[in-house]
């Protein structure tokens, strides 16, 4: 079977040859514990750690210290915002995230109302940004840690950090920032920003799945209640023999994407245009979902009107994308988060996110574009919603028997 | 998802996609589903003299489940009366296209669109038949 273009970078990335080259010696060879003090095969693995965290840190301006690691993004944003809550609960029990965050933000936060404490979900604006004035009227004497993502996974959306850890400092509120997405793709200070904390995964750039990091700052000191507990790895924080080959290949990651960050996003903003155009200017009836401005350079998402998506995915099975419609998913909800932006059912139900990354290549914008147009064309003339639009019939004025 | 080999086929090769004349009084329409589910099937028969089905076609706004059944309904209703028509089951539509149960929806879907054409047709015929 001849595999599918990839453009589903959103998902994960392929890992990047340079960082396989890096790795592979750590399985075999230098296979020591890293924790293992007392020979030679502990102490280059101990080396190879912390060159590992030196690189990690370097990519969002922290200090080699403050660099905790964890298995990815999921368990960092556990750590962070379970770890915060409970150490903190005395000083309050407030938590403000917007709805448009990642699962593994906003499932932690149900479990920790379970627990007694209060979540605030934030709405965002059609555009997908917060609304700052909004977040601060959100805050409470109570609210003890605001949690914002870097970029979605679905439409990309950048939000301000800077502005949002400004505030936060002067609330004396801690910010958490999941950046799995923007880690890599857009410039992270976590000085400048004022992030207490900040979420990275391995898979999103390049490196391996089942690694990751999370950042906890040292000054003014941000603390946390571990989650898992055993030999005291990483400060106590979090237990368990560091994955030394895992490590050197997420540090060897953050490196190639701290190098080539600028270059890279310009090759990305001018391959993204392309598909734009390619599919809008021979195709109306297309939305951008999520600002187009404030956006990671490697993903579009898409509504194609009167298509639904999962039957799109099917006509340009020759692409890898994935869709925010509820005929894809388990649950049969379109996406929650094109619904946050005031994106209506319908629409959110002819979505396509298209991610592209390091590997994708002009011919296959191209390539895609052609197809998508050619797709869209053959499943508008068996639409029946395509068929009254043509007519001049407003869909919106119509009673349908919807079945739920 | 894979998708069966049968979905496929009828996705891939839909047949009798198209619209007959709504105003036509041997023509019966059923618009069934929101497009705020994520389905709308549009299914409209001709009915002969004899009161026998005589061509059917579809458009269908929905995933591949949804469009491979309203293909599959409109080969079956051809040459059908209107009451063997009215005893397709659903259930024979996801049996034929083996579909997952989170699709089994769209198979109800296309029996209550060959439902909601045929009363169509049969509130027409009584217009036609008042003197
Ligand atoms: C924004 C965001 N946060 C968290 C995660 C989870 O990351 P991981 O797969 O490393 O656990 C993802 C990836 O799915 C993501 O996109
Ligand atoms: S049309 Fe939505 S699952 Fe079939």
């Amino acid at each position: 079977m001849k595999k599918p273009i990839y453009m589903d970078y959103q998902a994960t990335t392929p890992m990047d040859p340079r960082v396989l080259e890096e790795m592979l010696p750590w399985f075999v060879e230098k296979f020591g514990n890293p924790a293992s003090r007392s020979h030679a095969y502990g102490w280059e693995a101990e080396q190879a750690v912390e060159k590992a965290r030196e690189q990690v840190a370097a990519l969002i301006h922290a200090d080699p210290r403050e660099i905790v690691f964890t298995s990815g993004a999921t368990e960092s944003n556990n750590l962070a915002i379970q770890g915060v809550a409970r150490f903190y609960q005395d000083k309050g029990r407030h938590i403000i995230t917007p709805v448009t965050e990642h699962k593994a933000v906003l499932d932690t936060c149900r479990h920790l109302e379970a627990e007694g404490f209060s979540v605030t979900y934030l709405p965002v604006q059609t555009d997908g940004l917060i609304d700052l004035t909004a977040l601060e009227a959100a805050m409470t004497p109570e609210t003890i840690l605001v949690s914002v993502m870097a970029g979605n996974n679905e439409i990309g959306v950048v939000q301000p950090l800077q502005a949002i850890g400004q505030l936060c400092r002067q609330k004396k509120v801690m910010f958490h920032c999941d950046a799995a997405q923007g880690a890599g793709k857009i410039a992270i200070d976590v000085e400048s920003m004022q992030i207490d904390l900040l979420s990275l995964s391995g898979h999103k750039l390049y490196g391996p799945k089942g690694i990751g990091a999370l950042y906890v700052r040292r000054r003014p000191r941000v603390r946390l209640k571990p989650i898992q507990h055993g030999g005291g790895h990483e400060r106590g924080m979090r237990s368990g023999t560091l994955p030394t080959p895992l490590l050197v290949a997420f540090g060897k990651a953050c490196a190639i994407a701290a190098d080539e960050m600028v270059a890279e996003n310009q090759r990305l903003l001018a391959l993204r245009q392309r598909l734009l155009d390619g599919i809008c200017s021979r195709l109306t009836h297309v939305n951008v979902n999520g600002s187009l401005v404030h956006r990671l350079a490697g993903n579009l998402n898409l509504s194609f009107g009167f298509v639904e998506g999962e039957s799109m995915m099917m006509a340009i099975k020759d692409v890898a994308v994935s869709s925010g419609s509820a005929c894809t998913s388990a649950s049969l909800e379109p996406s929650y988060v094109l619904r946050a932006l005031g994106v209506s059912e319908e629409q959110a139900h002819t979505s396509i996110r298209f991610g592209l990354g390091r590997f994708t290549t002009e011919e296959e914008v191209d390539f895609t574009a052609n197809l998508v147009v050619e797709a869209v064309n053959r499943l508008r003339e068996m639409s029946p919603l395509w068929e009254m639009v043509q007519e001049g019939i407003d869909i919106a004025s119509i009673q349908w028997s919807g079945h739920h | 998802m894979a998708y069966n080999d049968k979905v496929l086929d009828h996705y891939e090769n839909p047949r009798n996609v198209g619209s007959l004349d709504k105003n036509d009084p041997q023509v019966g329409t059923g618009m069934v589903g929101a497009p705020a589910c994520g389905d709308v099937m549009k299914l409209q028969i001709r009915v002969d003299e004899q009161g026998v089905i005589s061509d059917a076609k579809f458009k269908t706004f929905g995933c591949g489940s949804a469009i491979a059944s309203s293909s599959l309904v409109t080969e079956w209703l051809k040459g059908k009366s209107l009451d063997e028509a009215l005893s397709i089951k659903n259930q024979q539509i996801a049996d034929e296209l083996a579909l997952p149960p989170v699709k089994i929806h769209c198979s109800v879907l296309a029996e209550d669109a060959i439902k909601t054409a045929i009363s169509d047709y049969r509130s027409k015929q009584k217009g036609v038949d008042a003197p």
